[in-house]
């Protein structure tokens, strides 16, 4: 499924060519709308030319109606497609600069790359000047590093700011752009050509139809279909996946939980898939608890998603049927280095048991996602068992101590693990390295 | 080619602008990234520097980190999308009768007012794009299109506070 690992995919010559190939489309497209020409450029802020915002947000609109079409039939993966990370702050004041340079010099960058193309002097020198800016940047971003990195809030989108499904988040943008070219049309008639606006033409021109009929149906048909399912987007994904779940590459054998867990080079990340009731009883230290609609919402997910490379997320369950299904939901939705824990509570507790009093096993442990251990009251994480990886410690009391009159007299609990011998399956890999355009 | 014959007119704003979407589209779609101009001046200045002052680009992190040691600033998918680009305008200028070297420029300006003018928008338009992680193309085309937050706030500013300096600076364009 698109987009594609180029750079794996592709000899470096191909490679090049491709990115050259889009390149140019970019250029032959700026240059045809007249972004070459200065002032059509800054005409614009002076209502005498509207050409540059209509080109840039029908560029826009068309786009993000693609887009979501493309996700909407499956086509396109959108977890490994690069959204430019939002750094609000840094963000709005590089654009109230920016538009002072605008203003100024008549160009952005794009534009003036083409204006310098069709030799125009005054792109040449803007192209210059542009160079020395980043330059300038380079020199002096250290001592700006902390407002330059603030207000980060990661891969942030409009549709999960407005909380809207996607498609009537495109529907908004387009109705948006299509007014806007229309109130340009207006001010430019107005402000731009002098006229009365008794005598300004209301009524939009024909290409104005043409476009918002077009976005305007697209959008609504995205609104009617709506966007595939975790499940249905899992069912589209490639061999591979389905290919690591039948030679169960994806499960991790609780020994090697714990011994990530002592890694201190990695972050292990546990989710707990039971119910309220079995988790109270009895979880792993440190995990917390989703059900599959939670691990959805963008409270949950997003965390997930924005982790660092060095963290691995485990699911558990009792067994490993709703621990697989929420596997299957979080790989569709692109969450990287996810693991289920190989046979789950069940095997963990085989793996590192809770004493006889705590506990009676009364299932195996491949019992499915029913509970093999019938805990006599709740421990939550205070067992040695919910901690392996630290061996003992001052807080675990034992809870059997008082009836064993064998002359332990310590309450201090100390435990060692038999060492289990397991089959390393965790590989670390850092999220599809998707960089956008002026990453 | 003959310059004699008059440039043809620009192509309808709504077709050139669906143009562009489909081209951001299919960079999107194939590459998994949008379009981009000032990630690739960062780094031709980054490779110019590093002729020049080696040490230096290895000394300062943000060039370091395009160019420190032996890593080459100019094998990089954005330097290809940036030489595309360059040829894309050329031929379309070439094909619609506009290469042609000459200053465009407001009818009050000189014309070499209007190149110190280009300098140094250039230089203002150069240190804003890097410091909002992006350019027109790269922040408010590519991350408009992805929907994301910071991407139409940064657009927002941009058209803000152009149209704000606009009426000052009038003595330029109109």
């Amino acid at each position: 499924m698109a987009p594609f690992d180029l750079a794996a995919s592709l000899g470096p010559v191909a490679y090049a060519l491709v990115f050259g190939a889009i390149g140019f489309g970019f250029g032959a497209a700026l240059e045809m709308g007249g972004f070459g020409d200065t002032r059509k450029l800054a005409g614009q802020f002076y209502f005498q030319d509207m050409t540059v915002l209509k080109v840039m947000f029908t560029g826009i609109a068309v786009a993000a109606v693609l887009v979501a079409l493309a996700t909407s039939f499956g086509l396109l993966d959108m977890s490994r497609v690069f959204v430019n990370p939002t750094y609000l702050w840094p963000g709005i004041v590089g654009g109230l600069i920016m538009g002072v340079g605008f203003v100024i010099g008549g160009f952005c960058p794009g534009t003036s790359i083409v204006a310098a193309s069709t030799l125009k002097v005054d792109g040449i020198f803007f192209l210059l000047g542009a160079l020395g800016g980043v330059w300038l940047f380079g020199e002096t971003v250290g001592s700006i590093q902390g407002f330059w990195l603030s207000s980060y809030m990661g891969r942030f989108t409009l549709p999960e700011w407005l909380g809207l499904p996607l498609g009537v988040t495109v529907l908004l943008v387009v109705v948006m752009a299509v007014a806007l070219f229309w109130a340009g049309d207006l001010a430019q008639q107005h402000f731009g050509q002098k006229r009365p606006w008794a005598e300004v033409v209301k009524g939009p021109g024909r290409g104005w139809q043409v476009l918002a009929g077009a976005l305007v149906a697209a959008s609504l048909f995205l609104v009617v279909r709506g966007q595939p399912d975790p499940e249905a987007k899992f069912a589209r994904m490639g061999p591979a996946v389905k290919k690591a779940v039948a030679e169960r590459e994806i499960f991790v054998d609780p020994a090697e939980v714990v011994a990530l867990r002592k890694d201190i080079g990695v972050q292990v990340v546990l989710v707990d898939l039971r119910d309220e009731r079995d988790f109270n009883l009895f979880h792993v230290g440190g995990s917390r608890r989703a059900t599959l609609a939670e691990l959805e919402s963008p409270e949950r997910l997003k965390p997930l998603l924005d982790q660092p490379p060095t963290t691995v997320t485990f699911l558990i369950g009792n067994g490993e049927a709703e621990a697989l299904r929420a596997w299957r939901q979080l790989t569709a939705l692109g969450v990287p280095n996810v693991y289920v824990v190989d046979g789950g509570v069940n095997r963990w507790l085989e793996r590192y048991p809770v004493e006889a009093c705590v506990a009676d096993r009364i299932g195996k442990a491949e019992a499915g996602d029913a509970p093999a251990w019938r805990f006599r009251y709740a421990t939550g994480s205070t067992q040695p068992a919910a901690w392996p990886e630290l061996g003992s410690s001052p807080s675990f009391r034992s809870p059997c101590g008082e009836a064993a009159a064998d002359g332990h007299g310590s309450t201090h609990h100390a435990r060692t693990w038999p060492a289990h011998a397991y089959t390393k399956r965790v590989k670390l890999k850092s999220k599809a390295a998707v960089k956008g355009g002026c990453g | 080619m003959s310059t004699s014959r008059e440039p043809r007119p620009y192509v309808n704003p709504y077709v050139a602008g669906t143009l562009l979407g489909v081209v951001l589209f299919l960079s999107l779609y194939v590459t998994g990234g949008g379009l981009g101009a000032s990630a690739a001046m960062s780094r031709v200045q980054t490779g110019v520097l590093d002729l020049v002052a080696p040490g230096h680009v290895d000394r300062v992190a943000y060039f370091a980190e395009m160019a420190g040691g032996a890593r080459s600033p100019w094998a990089h998918y954005s330097i290809y999308m940036l030489v595309g680009t360059v040829l894309g305008g050329f031929v379309s200028g070439l094909w619609n009768r506009r290469v042609k070297l000459e200053t465009r420029k407001g009818p009050r300006i000189s014309v070499h007012a209007r190149w110190g003018f280009a300098l140094l928008g250039g230089l203002i338009m150069g240190y804003g794009a890097r410091l909002a992680r992006g350019c027109t193309s790269g922040q408010a085309l590519s991350g408009g299109a992805v929907l994301s937050v910071g991407s139409w706030a940064f657009a927002m500013a941009v058209f803000a506070s152009a149209y704000a300096v606009a009426w000052f600076l009038r003595r330029l364009w109109i």
